[in-house]
């Protein structure tokens, strides 16, 4: 066969390479059907032995496994998921049929939930559904699937994931979902693990190649691929065995500088199955997801309850959100403004948030509600004069005083600007922000005049040219001369090559990707 | 016979979902001799509090309000237990203070 790539969403990092096993829908046999009281009996009892099931299976995992099979026994016990499925019986449909059409429509309703977390318990639903049919239809469980084999269906039952040996294995599923109990599983027990891909088109691929961490799959890998990947694999077993124990302790240098590592995030789902303890807060949260790129903006309730749910996980530690970035690259249907002739340099970021102090008022009392219940800072995007600041500021005080006449329990974040305009990083003395985080992608392209997302300029886009390195280290000289914090939070902060540098221009307060910390750490100890 | 009611808001990231759920039904079945229910909003619909598939059903998100009611035997004693039970955050421990604040 062809070589073939495809992409999906990233569910659970790692890299494996294996047979391809790909796992089919479930064949029902037929069974004859009894007089109703019979057929009664059968249901009971097939739920009964797939209740046992459960229970061995969750005798023999523990843990976190335990817990999501404890919540399959409950649903199966429940007498109300059954109810259904008795009706029918009664009313002359064989046990397989109503217990099969009863669990569907229980799936059905999950799928159509609007929240992810409730659409992933679908799958939950459809294991109970056919454990029971094959106590009911007689028919064995499937064929394990060989060690160290990558994994394709359309999605997986919890169950089928904790009866399969993944060491070398991974899984690679056409629909799925990242907040699926399997994909929390897999990310727990590192089983790469990729969601999202669609249909393969074409059987008859032997052999698979998968890497969790950026969601692709390779069928019928060539020589190559599977030389860069073993390396790949290689050397992140070694990353992480040389990082893990750095991983959830405070990161200093050799010389013992403490050096903050936080974390950016654009989707709260980011954070399942992270530990708070990787790092000491959140130095970026996007907020740009939250506004779709087409339909209705987010209202108070729904911003609020986002940016409540990023404070809890945070537990304690500082969560620094930056209201709405939007412009640029990153266009919003009904809000930025369009066919302008060169949008990074048009309205956008703070720019856009004073000229519309409506939607602008709506993510400050928001915020200012959510900051009572942790250390919630709230930071500008592409201040350009203290004006803009002072705006802010003054918008920030009229949404609590709106909260406080609404009786609305609230409390004032600390307000903070990124620098990511040269006119601000070389005056930044004019500004009087809680505290500074440098944008380092924005203010690479705004010092060097170079695009990055244009391949021709890109190299000129250099976040260790001597100017954009003196840049940071006055803003950093700058803080530590009054005491205000100063961190950075572009793809430079993650990058192990360019922290080096970073901490060599005075920072000492990191933001980058989660997946990054560890790399980065590593490279922060290793620093004189 | 008393009616006993409170409303509570569900703070757990993922809302009140499958082991809080088994939590909250787990705890209400402890009290036989009394009916408790929950709803999203106090006009109802007013759902068994005992039936983890209801509790299930009712796709409650974290920031939401749940109203829970009881009646019957030591209807007063269920209410406090499960509304303690919530405001724990259903001991998950989400709310734990850090341990290793910047120095």
């Amino acid at each position: 066969m062809p070589r073939h790539e495809l992409s999906g969403q990233p569910a659970a990092p790692g890299i494996a390479i294996g047979p391809l096993v790909r796992l089919g829908g479930e064949a029902h046999a037929l069974r004859a059907a009894g007089t109703p009281a019979q057929e009664r009996a059968a249901l009971a009892a097939a739920i009964e032995a797939a209740v046992d099931d459960l229970a061995a299976l969750a005798a023999q995992a523990g843990g976190d496994a335990a817990e999501i099979l404890e919540f399959q026994i409950a649903m199966l016990e429940d007498e109300a998921l059954r109810d259904p499925a008795l009706s029918a019986i009664e009313a002359g449909t064989p046990a397989d049929t109503a217990w099969a059409e009863t669990l569907a429509e229980q799936v059905a309703d999950y799928e159509a939930a609007e929240d992810a977390y409730f659409q992933a318990r679908a799958t939950d639903l459809r294991d109970l559904s056919e454990r029971v049919l094959r106590h009911l239809l007689g028919t064995a469980e499937d064929a394990a699937t060989p060690p160290g084999a990558i994994v394709f269906a359309d999605d997986i039952t919890p169950s089928r994931f904790l009866a399969a040996d993944w060491r070398g294995g991974g899984i690679a599923l056409a629909a799925g979902s990242k907040a699926s109990h399997v994909a929390m599983l897999a990310r727990a027990r590192g089983v790469p693990m990729v969601v999202g891909l669609g249909a393969i088109a074409g059987d008859g691929h032997a052999r698979a190649a998968l890497d969790g961490a950026t969601g692709r799959l390779w069928l019928s890998p060539d020589v190559a691929d599977e030389v860069l990947l073993a390396g790949l694999a290689t050397a992140a077993r070694e990353e992480t065995r040389a990082t893990a124990d750095l991983l959830h302790r405070p990161a200093a240098t050799a010389a013992g500088q403490r050096v903050l590592v936080q974390i950016n995030v654009a989707d709260p789902s980011e954070l399942d199955g992270l530990d708070p303890a990787l790092c000491d807060g959140i130095g970026l949260t996007r907020t740009e997801l939250l506004f779709p790129a087409s339909g209705g903006l987010p209202d108070e309730d729904r911003q609020y309850a986002v940016y409540r749910r990023i404070l809890d996980w945070a537990a304690g530690r500082p969560v620094t959100i930056r209201t709405l970035d939007a412009g640029g690259d990153k266009p919003i249907a009904g809000l930025t403004i369009d066919g302008e002739s060169n949008p990074f340099l048009g309205v956008r970021g703070v720019r856009l948030s004073l000229a519309r102090p409506d939607i602008f008022s709506v993510q400050l009392r928001a915020l200012a509600r959510a900051a009572v219940h942790g250390e919630l800072k709230i930071m500008l995007p592409m201040v350009t004069v203290p004006e803009e600041l002072e705006a802010s500021r003054a918008l920030l005080d009229a949404a609590l005083a709106d909260l406080a006449k609404r009786g609305e329990p609230a409390a004032r974040p600390a307000l903070g600007m990124m620098v990511e305009v040269p006119a601000a990083a070389l005056a930044i003395e004019r500004f009087d922000a809680a505290f500074f985080s440098i944008g380092s992608n924005d203010l690479t392209q705004y010092v060097t005049a170079s695009a990055r997302d244009i391949g021709a300029v890109a190299p000129l886009a250099d976040v260790k040219n001597p100017a954009v390195l003196r840049l940071i280290a006055e803003v950093a000289a700058h803080g530590a001369r009054i005491g205000r914090e100063v961190s950075l939070c572009g793809d430079a902060a993650g990058d192990p090559s360019i922290v080096p540098a970073l901490l060599q221009a005075g920072l000492t307060s990191l933001s980058m990707a989660p997946n990054a910390v560890g790399a980065v750490k590593a490279a922060i100890a290793r620093h004189g | 016979m008393s009616e006993h009611l409170a409303s509570v808001e569900i703070t757990n990231p993922t809302g009140l979902h499958a082991r809080p759920a088994v939590k909250l039904t787990k705890l209400a079945k402890t009290f036989a001799g009394a009916a408790v229910q929950v709803a999203l909003a106090e006009a109802g619909p007013w759902i068994d509090a005992k039936s983890v598939v209801k509790v299930m059903a009712m796709k409650a998100a974290r920031g939401t309000s749940i109203h829970i009611r009881a009646t019957g035997e030591q209807g007063a004693e269920a209410l406090a237990a499960l509304v303690a039970l919530v405001r724990r955050d259903f001991d998950e421990g989400h709310a734990s203070p850090a341990t290793d604040a910047p120095a």
